[in-house]
């Protein structure tokens, strides 16, 4: 069989993986945020927390629990490294330095999990599995929630109020994500991941000599990396680590728990505004752009242009033996249409165009499928965008699955879409004309380039990964990126939750003859092409400097 | 505005709450539940997969390691001992430089272009590999493609430039990769046999033995394991000796 076809097969199985997993998922999760019920478990944590979980909250009490929370969360993390060499569990690591703690903190709580330091030699088990895997849970929970409180503003009317944010965040740990990581974790220990508290121990070796080895709760945070499109690698080499990702199986397994949530989420989503079919749509928007972006993720990585890959005979740099082409390309298309950043393979070592289609997966905003919760959200406001450009071309107020498309809604739609490209395109170009920062890059010319657009594209989308050659643990980019990771999770938010809001106070429009049917084709046909027009306009300078110039070399 | 700090504090107040309720949790509550579920279903996988030969440890079946000569005084790295069949390049691995108490080793890739090293041709066009690049990613694929050549290269058997797969001449992700393709395996058969005073054909056959197909023929990569195949070459040149 040859490498193409075993791609091709793998990503096929893949996707019937998932399919078989839509519909019990995508409606387990709808019945977690309707139901009324509270399990004991989170009656007790309720009571920790001090919140009544039945208070129905508008949308801007729902973005303050939201922004306290994450607060919270962000001032703990950051306090967890200030103090590591203090704490016991550290096996001896070191305080993190404070522009590195802000940007990990950042970067966690954000759920980008971009990565200035190395695991292996900076963080011990508190901060790793006690501050960083808690957040990996908490910050997916909470773009659940979001995502959730703007569903709910479409299925509501004539309230303005959208569910309970800690209810919603407790649900989502104890229902959802805990019970799919434990069965997760032990799939991957049981192909070989790691999961012990044995700390740093020799091994020995084939020729004699020892091995340090850190052992750790390695597929616990794995588990709950890929599952909350988190992204943050235990090791430095993340998930080509083979302690982190052993095998083929579990290398397809990772992609599966990359994708699972994210695509489930458009049934959670049709089932709850009352239309299977209107999921189905946003399904088949994202589903295309993913399996397009796959394609031609293989054809360019197996084509192979590239001076050094012409040579080698292959553009296996970078790439594990055991993943081959096929395996990191699918890898690399799902880590990047989502908000995860994990990567079974360097990015940076990829051909030109295949850099190229990483970051345009990001510069998408993640909604193919993307992030748990961030990619249906994300998806949602640009039909909403969809629909207002079929409203001016046939001269009507638009409207989406029932709701006016007015002013408010549409500004609101706006500055979503503004935030994103203003970050990645300002900090990269302030990064490029100022003249220290660019004693970072490890490659020169149109790929140095590239190094600096990914890092703020990867950053400001909440990716987290990286053309990892830029060395990142500097003032600069500690602070640029850690400002464009929490800039680009919580403004977009802002305007969601406001949105979901002005959303769920309207009274409904009946469906007319004139109304745009947005579970037909023809509705994700336009999706697909607004995405690639916004987007292309946006990003195209900036790309045709980076990867498209190199691609076009080679 | 006494009233609005009041609000703020008591929103703060509840949200480091609910962190710390869910810190138990997810931080403490669930890497303890799979710690012990895997330390009592798969007590060897999740301590690393160690492989023992002749009662001692001698790695894991998953992290690759080198098979150098002792370093000698004047050079920078050791060189390959050539009696052992030798793994990819692993030309991204780092260093402990942050906590000295450890010689820990530090998984990573290059991250090198495809064109760094690489000059223009073709009225500026075109990029090729420059054949005297001295840094960059040409510069790494061209020496490791020189080393593979000359050190495989015996007798009776001459290696050509086309025979030589990719990963011999490419770091891999981890820099840890403990598998080489089937080819690159048998590529070394002929310098391993006549190293060890073998016969190309049981050497071929150790091969063989050691490669892994595609799981359901289509999951991932044929491979061979190269702690594996070194262990089992071992005993088969004991056996002979």
């Amino acid at each position: 069989m040859s490498p193409v076809l075993a791609g091709v097969l793998q990503l096929l199985a893949l996707i019937a993986a998932l399919a078989l997993a839509y519909r019990p998922l995508g409606d387990h999760m709808a019945r977690v945020y309707s139901s009324d019920k509270h399990l004991r478990v989170e009656k007790w944590i309720y009571k920790g927390i001090g919140a009544n979980p039945n208070t129905e909250m508008r949308w801007p009490a729902y973005l303050r629990g939201v922004l306290a929370f994450s607060l919270a969360g962000m001032l703990f993390l950051y306090l967890l490294q200030r103090l590591q060499g203090s704490l016991p569990g550290s096996l001896g690591f070191k305080a993190i330095d404070p522009d590195q703690a802000f940007n990990t903190a950042a970067s966690f709580v954000a759920n980008t999990n971009w990565q200035s330091y190395s695991g292996e030699q900076a963080m011990g088990h508190v901060v790793q599995t006690g501050g960083l895997a808690v957040q990996n849970f908490v910050s997916a929970a909470v773009g659940i929630a979001v995502a959730v409180a703007l569903v709910r503003g479409f299925a509501r009317s004539r309230t303005g109020e959208l569910g309970n944010f800690w209810a919603d965040l407790v649900r989502g740990v104890v229902r959802i994500l805990i019970p799919i990581s434990v069965v997760a974790a032990l799939v991957l220990v049981a192909c070989g991941a790691l999961q012990n508290f044995s700390g740093i121990h020799e091994v020995g070796q084939f020729m004699g000599g020892e091995q340090q080895w850190n052992g750790g709760a390695v597929a616990s945070q794995e588990a709950i990396k890929e599952l909350g499109t988190n992204g943050g690698g235990y090791f430095n080499a993340n998930s080509a680590h083979p302690f982190e990702n052993p095998n083929p199986i579990s290398n397809l397994f990772e992609i599966f728990l990359i994708l699972v949530i994210p695509f489930a989420l458009t049934r959670t989503f049709g089932r709850m505004v009352g239309s299977v079919r209107q999921g189905y749509a946003i399904l088949v928007t994202m589903a295309t752009i993913w399996i397009g972006f796959t394609a031609l993720m293989m054809w360019t990585e197996f084509h192979h242009g590239g001076p050094a890959f012409d040579l080698a005979g292959g553009a296996m740099e970078g790439k594990e033996t055991r993943f081959g082409i096929g395996g990191s390309s699918l890898f690399a298309t799902s880590t990047t249409l989502t908000s995860t950043g994990a990567v079974n393979s360097f990015h940076s070592s990829y051909t030109g165009f295949g850099g190229g289609i990483t970051m345009l997966g990001m510069q998408l905003g993640e909604i193919a499928p993307g992030g748990v919760g961030s990619g249906l959200y994300g998806m949602l406001i640009m039909a909403i965008i969809a629909v207002f450009i079929a409203g001016l071309m046939v001269g009507r107020t638009p409207e989406y699955l029932g709701k006016k498309i007015g002013t408010r809604e549409i500004k609101l739609a706006a500055c979503y879409i503004l935030v994103t490209p203003a970050l990645v395109l300002g900090f990269t170009g302030a990064s490029m004309a100022l003249s220290t920062p660019k004693d970072s890059l490890l490659n020169n010319g149109a790929h140095g380039f590239s190094e600096v657009l990914y890092a703020f594209t990867s950053g400001a989308n909440n990716n987290g990964s990286a053309f990892a050659g830029l060395s990142a643990d500097t003032p600069w980019f500690n602070t640029t990126i850690g400002l464009a990771m929490l800039l680009g999770r919580f403004l977009p938010m802002v305007f969601v939750l406001a949105l979901a809001g002005s959303l769920a106070a309207q009274k409904p429009v009946p469906a007319t003859v004139g109304t745009l049917r947005t579970e037909k084709p023809l509705f994700s046909g336009l999706l697909v092409g607004t995405l690639m027009i916004i987007t292309g306009l946006t990003y195209f300078p900036a790309l045709a400097l980076g990867p498209l110039a190199e691609g076009l070399a080679s | 505005m006494n009233n609005s700090v009041g609000n703020t504090a008591r929103l703060l107040g509840a949200g480091l709450r609910a962190l710390i309720v869910l810190t138990v949790l997810c931080g403490v509550l669930y890497p303890l539940a799979v710690t012990g579920a895997a330390q009592a279903l798969f007590p060897d996988k999740a301590n690393g997969s160690e492989i023992e030969d002749g009662g001692r440890v001698v790695g894991s079946a998953l992290i690759g390691q080198r098979y150098d000569l002792p370093l000698r005084k004047g050079q920078e790295t050791p060189a390959p001992d050539l009696k052992w069949f030798q793994p990819r390049p692993s030309n991204g691995l780092g260093t402990n430089v942050i906590n000295t108490r450890y010689k820990l080793i530090l998984s990573g890739a290059t991250n090198l272009a495809g064109d760094s090293g690489a000059k223009k041709t073709d009225g500026g066009k075109k990029e090729v590999c420059d054949p005297e690049a001295k840094e960059g990613l040409c510069a790494q694929v061209l020496a490791a493609r020189n080393a593979v050549i000359k050190d495989n290269s015996t007798a009776g058997h001459t290696v050509r430039p086309a025979d030589i797969p990719a990963d011999a001449v490419t770091s891999s992700g981890s820099g840890l990769d403990p598998h080489i393709s089937p080819k690159y395996a048998k590529l070394q058969v002929h310098r391993v046999a006549e190293r060890n005073g073998l016969d190309v054909a049981s050497v071929t056959k150790l091969v063989e033995d050691n490669t892994d197909e595609r799981i359901l023929g289509f999951i991932g990569e044929p491979r061979v394991n190269v702690l594996k195949l070194n262990i089992d070459l071992r005993h088969l040149a004991a056996d002979k000796g």
